[in-house]
């Protein structure tokens, strides 16, 4: 069993506090000269995305939380699980509804998602910071219209609803901010 | 630490601005001790003997089979040139602790100390407040002192009374001010006082004001010695600016024989906290048994120092090279 003492406390690493994984959002040390340190940090639950505080008497040791960063390629969902492939091993893995959570409305066949995995297992799925796809149903353009403002709800090909400007029509393809829904451009036929 | 060589920048965390206020400080603090005709004095930085204090820890290594101490201040060394008769002195230098590092600590630090003699501990707070007062010049706008006793600030800032209140009322009192895992945390009284000190006093403190804390709790004396008015406490003093501890003076306890049990008593406090036993300074217990004069003595953390004039919140900052760039 991996442990990490309290003076290896840096924001980023994962701790297994009371059987949930954790990551270390901040930490600040506390020491009067002469007295009792502390490390107080704010840790964020990898599974439910809560942040937490915690205190900790200095030197003491806390468990780490066996989770890594694997960019994997989206495959298929079978009704029960999305499952991700390895593009090097080929090796595939299932994740589960709740550790898909809302990037659902961004998996799109072929491509390459971070999967968080905590012994193994998914526990979350973050898409791409931009991604492309395609219009499949919005209100008819309106061409000539180019002033910012108004837009429309457009729906894309993975489900999402984003607000689009008035000249975007069905079937072409856009750039969206995955972080925060919002239309970004047209994107280049490649 | 996962930063291999290779992302470590070369270059300074401090500006050039930082490091000018740097050596004006440093030269500030010599005129000021030299017009007060105090000794400046250099002391080893390595030696046999350690801190036994359960809270700091020192950094040792070894040299021809020998195991040698970083010092942590340079307290015992300079009491030794005290008791010999080198009458008021001050030093600075840079002293080691072991796994202090974050935003206010950094494992090598510069420290101002100075002993003068024959001064009560009012004598050497009043003088701290001059110095700084004369360091800050025109940079920030500092108000009076501020003159707090440990019990007072207690009742002021959390209605408890520190001296009285048994550890499971100091926790009582951290729960309720929402002090994460308060409710488990295993501490011994010390230990709930500094929580309650650092997490909900100190950031109360009023802002650009020299906060001078003094009586300290008996228990954490370390070599101050004790109020005859009321052993309950000791006549320590602190100095916060801005939340930021900055100093830490006594009324120096002269007693040889007290001093050997503080010694032994911290490394029985280190035995139960299962870190090693340090090794004590027979040295400067044998300088105090030939006789200490009657003194007051005070380390100032001059990194924070600078900090705090020019306006910086990291300690790295002020560093030329902070540890992680060292």
């Amino acid at each position: 069993m991996a442990t990490y003492n309290t003076n290896e406390f840096r924001s980023g690493l994962k701790l297994l506090i009371d059987g949930d994984p954790y990551i270390i959002v901040e930490n600040e040390f506390v020491k009067p000269g002469k007295g009792q340190a502390f490390n107080r940090v704010k840790i964020r639950n990898l599974k439910s995305g809560r942040v937490i505080d915690r205190t900790y008497k200095s030197g003491e040791s806390v468990e780490a939380a066996d989770v890594m960063d694997h960019d994997l390629q989206y495959l298929y969902n079978d009704g029960e699980f999305w499952y991700f492939m390895d593009p090097d091993s080929f090796e595939q893995i299932g994740a589960s509804e709740a550790a898909v959570g809302d990037t659902i409305k961004w998996l799109k066949e072929q491509d390459m998602y971070t999967v968080l995995l905590w012994n193994g297992d998914p526990i979350t799925v973050t898409p791409p910071n931009f991604t492309v796809l395609k219009v499949t149903d919005t209100d008819p353009g309106v061409r000539g219209d180019t002033s910012g403002g108004g837009g429309k709800p457009a729906t894309l090909e993975t489900g999402a609803v984003v607000r689009v400007p008035l000249f975007i029509d069905i079937d072409e393809m856009i750039k969206v901010d995955t972080r925060t829904g919002e239309y970004v451009g047209r994107a280049k036929e490649e | 630490m996962t930063t291999t060589d290779s992302e470590r920048s070369w270059q300074p965390s401090a500006s050039l601005d930082v490091m000018q206020r740097r050596a004006k400080l440093l030269y500030d603090i010599r005129e000021f001790f030299q017009a007060r005709d105090v000794l400046e004095v250099d002391t080893p930085v390595l030696s046999r003997a350690a801190n036994t204090d359960a809270n700091i820890d020192s950094l040792q290594l070894t040299e021809q089979q020998q195991d040698w101490y970083l010092h942590t201040s340079p307290e015992f060394p300079m009491k030794r040139l005290l008791a010999s008769g080198s009458g008021d002195i001050y030093q600075v230098c840079k002293v080691f602790r072991q796994g202090e590092q974050g935003q206010l600590h950094n494992p090598e630090f510069t420290m101002l100390e100075w002993y003068r003699c024959g001064y009560s501990l009012q004598d050497l707070m009043d003088e701290v407040a001059e110095l700084i007062t004369q360091l800050a010049d025109k940079d920030v706008l500092l108000d009076a002192a501020l003159q707090l006793s440990y019990q007072d600030a207690f009742q002021t800032y959390l209605k408890i009374d520190p001296f009285e209140s048994d550890t499971e009322q100091l926790r009582a009192c951290a729960t309720s001010a929402d002090i994460a895992d308060a409710a488990t945390l295993q501490l011994n009284k010390d230990g709930w006082l500094d929580l309650l000190l650092s997490m909900l006093i100190v950031p109360q403190f009023p802002e650009n004001k020299l906060v001078l804390l003094h009586h300290y709790p008996a228990s954490q004396a370390a070599l101050a010695s004790l109020d005859a008015n009321d052993p309950r406490s000791a006549l320590r003093f602190e100095l916060f600016i801005n939340g930021v501890e900055i100093a830490n003076g006594y009324d120096e306890l002269s007693d040889a024989d007290e001093l050997q049990k503080r010694f032994e008593q911290d490394n029985a406090h280190r035995e139960n906290q299962e870190k090693a036993i340090m090794p004590i300074d027979y040295a400067l217990l044998e300088a105090q048994q030939a006789g200490l004069p009657q003194c007051a003595g005070v380390a100032m953390g001059l990194d924070r120092l600078l900090l705090l004039l020019s306006g910086a919140t990291e300690l790295s900052e002020v560093l030329a090279f902070d540890a992680s760039r060292a």
